[in-house]
């Protein structure tokens, strides 16, 4: 890059310099301003000014909030977050590795993959809700036909935290962690691999030592995208979730209803969830990666 | 590529009995899809021709779904019916959006890519646009409240410098709110794959340009605009989408005021007709659907990863 064009037109950098400040304000502003109110004494309200600065909100949020028991939401969504993570990694590097051999019908999934991208989650979750009902009645009908009286008056219904949520979960972060592999083997050169195999290791071998580290980094980003996508995801659990809720579901109901700043506490709370896993992905990329220069 | 059997995935060459193993690998990952996407999707394709009855579903093959949703919309006359009338107003919160995320994107990304320097930086400050991404959506939507609010800081600063007498109500829930909730939220996929296609122009093309006598203008419109063509798409692909079937956003953000289609499929479900519902987003999928289809007429998505 010798010629910049920055040097040709000073008043266009600058312009778009301050267009992408704003921008970059417009992004964190507002969150800034949730994390900021949260700390709000106990006689402040929803908006400035601050009234003190206290914990007050988060002890109330510790309490819970009405009816809604935050600590058992919380616990559910990394529950389910943690699963999501997993098999998000395992299940793409595994598809991705299959993509990159001779894979019969892989155009046709790949499309599939990219419809699940695209579909509006409403769709999505319609449909996941719809089919678990209607196992609901295939199973109570089935129970009923064999004479299981015990068994069809405790049923409740498929419906669940890690049946159809899990898997509606997994239908928004499986795309992500295939199109993650994508990028990372279409830059990965297989001449490590052929090296391996004239030193006569086996698939696996060559897998678990000289093709996993080199990826390693990108798979722990796949991870952290399934978990963060998890843990923020209304869209398609909504209509796929049975007797309980997830924490941002639950949220989401609560902005209707509870007027204190408590619900800047719990922001806060998830918030902080989300850089954490982001930091904790970051520093594991970057070891893994420093690792593998070593 | 001097080796015929290497794949476009820069894989080793097949050797019998791989294509076994690489559906093996495919399996898992394939079953996911059929049992919460493909399944799903046909029994909405089924249940939307069902009957039901307040206590449940009843198998049969009726149109009577379809046409309860247009009812009254044949008639024409001055007023719409209540289904034309969301889908126009869906329309209108996705064109808006669209634009809006579109224009800011690509200037956003213009200035990453081609004012930026040093790759470090560049690195830094796409993370940094990034980063909202994965936090979550209901708290980035709340967090306008006490800004926008009644007395939130924007009508204390208007009140406080004189500018307006009383607070200005259209502020929040309102279709500016739930406009500007959308553009908060999901410039970030306008900025992803603007920003990708861009990083691939070369750099002697802009060179070229100049030397040849183009302007500022007449470069970004006739070479990076046409370059960066499968980056817009992509990101149009995905802020149409998502605004199309959203319900989360115009509902927090909209004081639950505001019709959304995906809203109307949300309160059916929710009431157990999900017959209609599943009618609702057969039709919803299908204008969906037209909209990509008008958009990928230009892209081959796979060449962009």
């Amino acid at each position: 890059m010798q010629a910049r064009i920055s040097d040709a037109r000073p008043a266009g950098f600058w312009l778009l310099a301050a267009v992408f400040a704003l921008f970059v304000a417009f992004m964190y502003g507002p969150m800034l301003v949730i994390v900021l109110l949260s700390f709000q004494g106990p006689e402040g309200g929803l908006t400035f000014p601050m009234r003190g600065l206290s914990l007050h909100w988060f002890r109330q949020l510790a309490e819970g909030l009405g009816v809604v028991d935050i600590g058992a939401a919380l616990r559910r969504s990394l529950g389910v977050g943690a699963a999501v993570m997993v098999l998000t990694v395992v299940l793409s590097v595994l598809a991705g590795l299959a993509f990159r051999k001779k894979l019969k019908g892989g155009n046709a999934l790949f499309y599939i993959v990219v419809a699940s991208l695209i579909m509006p989650s409403i769709i999505v979750s319609l449909g996941i809700g719809l089919e678990f009902r209607l196992l609901d009645t295939g199973i109570k009908w089935l129970l009923g036909a064999l004479g299981m009286e015990s068994a069809l008056e405790n049923y409740g219904t498929a419906l669940g935290l890690y049946t159809s949520a899990l898997g509606a979960h997994l239908t928004w972060t499986l795309p992500f962690g295939l199109l993650i592999m994508f990028a990372v083997f279409n830059r990965f050169n297989p001449s490590y691999e052929e090296a391996a195999r004239d030193l006569g290791a086996t698939p696996w071998q060559s897998f678990s030592q000289v093709v996993l580290p080199l990826v390693a980094p990108s798979v722990v980003g796949i991870g952290m995208f399934g978990f963060t996508l998890s843990w923020d995801e209304i869209a398609r659990t909504s209509q796929a979730i049975g007797d309980v809720n997830t924490l941002p579901l639950e949220l989401q109901g609560l902005t209707s209803t509870v007027t204190t700043p408590a619900i800047y506490a719990l922001g806060t709370v998830t918030t902080v969830v989300s850089f954490g896993v982001m930091g904790l992905a970051i520093g594991l990329a970057l070891l893994l990666a420093r690792r593998r220069k070593a | 590529m001097s080796a015929p059997a290497t794949t476009s995935h820069g894989a080793p060459s097949a050797a019998p009995g791989r294509s076994i193993a690489a559906w093996w690998q495919a399996a898992p990952f394939t079953l996911v899809f059929a049992l919460f996407f493909l399944i799903p999707l046909a029994l909405i394709l089924m249940v939307s021709f069902w009957d039901f009855n307040e206590y449940e579903l009843l198998p049969g093959f009726t149109f009577k779904n379809y046409v309860s949703i247009f009812e009254g919309c044949a008639t024409g006359g001055e007023d719409l019916c209540v289904t034309l009338k969301t889908y126009l107003s869906t329309l209108k919160f996705s064109f808006l959006v669209w634009a809006i995320t579109l224009v800011l994107g690509f200037a956003v990304s213009y200035f990453l890519a081609f004012h930026v320097r040093s790759a470090g930086m560049q690195t830094a400050l796409f993370v940094l646009c990034t980063i909202p991404f994965w936090t979550s959506n209901v708290i980035r939507m709340i967090s306008w409240v006490p800004l926008l609010g009644r007395n939130g800081l924007v009508n204390q600063s208007l009140q406080g410098i004189g500018l307006v007498d009383a607070p200005v109500e259209w502020l929040l829930f309102s279709d500016f709110s739930v406009t500007l909730a959308f553009v908060h939220l999901y410039t970030m996929f306008m900025i992803v794959p603007i920003f990708n296609s861009m990083m691939r122009i070369d750099r002697s093309l802009l060179e070229a340009a100049s030397d040849s006598g183009a302007s500022a203008w007449q470069t970004l419109w006739n070479v990076i605009v046409p370059l960066c063509k499968t980056g817009i798409i992509i990101g149009s692909i995905f802020v149409i989408t998502i605004v199309m079937g959203d319900f989360v956003t115009i509902g927090v953000m909209g004081g639950q005021q505001i019709a959304s289609i995906g809203k109307i499929i949300q309160v059916q479900t929710s009431y157990l007709q999900f017959p209609l519902a599943a009618a609702n987003a057969m039709i919803l999928l299908s204008v969906v659907l037209m909209i990509i289809w008008a958009l990928t007429r230009m892209v081959d998505i796979r060449k962009e990863l």
